[in-house]
């Protein structure tokens, strides 16, 4: 496999996983919001 | 690129891969037909304890339980690669099909499964994260490694697994569990029996070249039909009960009853007459059941309260 083939499919998954992980920010962000509002059980 | 055509069953259960990884692949892993009705019966659990929880919170809540089943399901996968192999059902699923290594399929499966628990934990409480772990883990450790090919019975027992999502809903919404949900896991227990057996009656050559022992293998296709309408009859006192106590209404008892007679009259015609698409038939209209039962408990709910 050449070796920018190999890169762009890194690059791809690196994109996927930062996006995930500020996905995962941004839910545990809500999630505190809501729970501070008194929102939890 | 290998062609994963060229790719032998020898090769494919070690995991060998030549096709790229598609994000579809991933998604895929999660099983989200499966998926997505736990997360709705998940929902049903939330929903019935009238929890004053935050409506973000509900919906993360149903979205960990989702993610928790997907997970679990992933890890599946990765274990039963050799079965997927040789079955026609299963073998175009990523790792089988040589789009996936068995080692990127674990490490997505695992780590899906403990973020859904820990996410479970953060937006809701200890009780349900607890109760999704146990899900995960029995589905895994005791369904899909220890019984699914030693005995028939794999599917009674491991019907614990796809029980459990009212009872982790109810948890979420107030923390503990109650009589209701139970019965709600009841429900779902007794009808995954005759769920699978009438899958495995039309797809018994699949399981038997996998070395699956599921109950069309073992004992026959008359005995499954057997089972299946002894089960289906079974079920309609567990799908009375949440009626019958008091914890839903006349809506819902009528409903469960024609619902529940239907699957009975399928699975009696199924009884005798030995056919494909009356099988088929069966499997899907349990699929409907179940959503329809689940759907009943909302609407029965709204309604009365």
């Amino acid at each position: 496999m050449p070796l920018t083939e190999q890169h762009r499919k890194m690059r791809g998954r690196n994109l996927a996983l930062a996006g995930v992980l500020l996905g995962l920010v941004a839910l545990f962000f809500l999630i505190t919001l809501a729970r501070l509002g008194g929102g939890g059980s | 690129m290998a062609d994963a055509t060229a790719l032998s069953p020898a090769a494919r259960t070690d995991g060998a891969f030549g096709q790229e990884t598609r994000v579809i692949d991933f998604i895929a892993l999660l099983k989200p037909r499966v998926a997505s009705l736990v997360a709705f019966t998940g929902f049903v659990g939330l929903w019935l304890a009238d929890s004053p929880l935050h409506p973000f919170l509900a919906a993360t809540a149903v979205l960990a339980i989702a993610l928790g089943a997907g997970g679990a399901g992933a890890v599946n996968m990765w274990y039963e690669v050799d079965i997927d192999a040789r079955m026609e059902r299963t073998r175009n699923r990523p790792i089988p099909a040589g789009r996936m290594s068995r080692s990127t399929a674990l490490g997505y499966g695992v780590v899906t499964c403990a973020a859904a628990v820990f996410i479970l934990a953060l937006a809701t409480n200890y009780v349900a994260a607890f109760l999704l772990a146990v899900a995960e883990l029995f589905y895994i450790f005791v369904y899909t490694i220890w019984l699914k090919r030693r005995t028939p019975q794999n599917i009674v027992v491991g019907g614990v697994a796809g029980a459990l999502p009212p009872l982790i809903g109810w948890a979420a919404a107030t923390g503990g569990v109650d009589l209701f949900p139970a019965l709600l896991f009841a429900l779902i227990f007794m009808w995954t029996p005759p769920h699978f057996w009438a899958l495995s009656l039309y797809k018994a050559g699949d399981y038997a070249r996998a070395g699956v022992p599921m109950l069309p293998v073992v004992a026959g296709p008359d005995e499954t039909r057997r089972q299946i309408v002894l089960y289906a009859a079974a079920l309609i006192p567990f799908a009375l009960a949440p009626w019958a106590l008091g914890f839903a209404g006349a809506i819902y008892g009528v409903g469960a009853a024609l619902l529940g007679s239907a699957f009975f009259a399928f699975a009696f015609a199924l009884r005798r007459r030995a056919s494909v698409s009356l099988a088929k038939a069966t499997f899907a209209y349990s699929i409907l059941y179940l959503f329809l039962m689940f759907a009943l408990l909302v609407f029965d709910h709204a309604w009365n309260r």
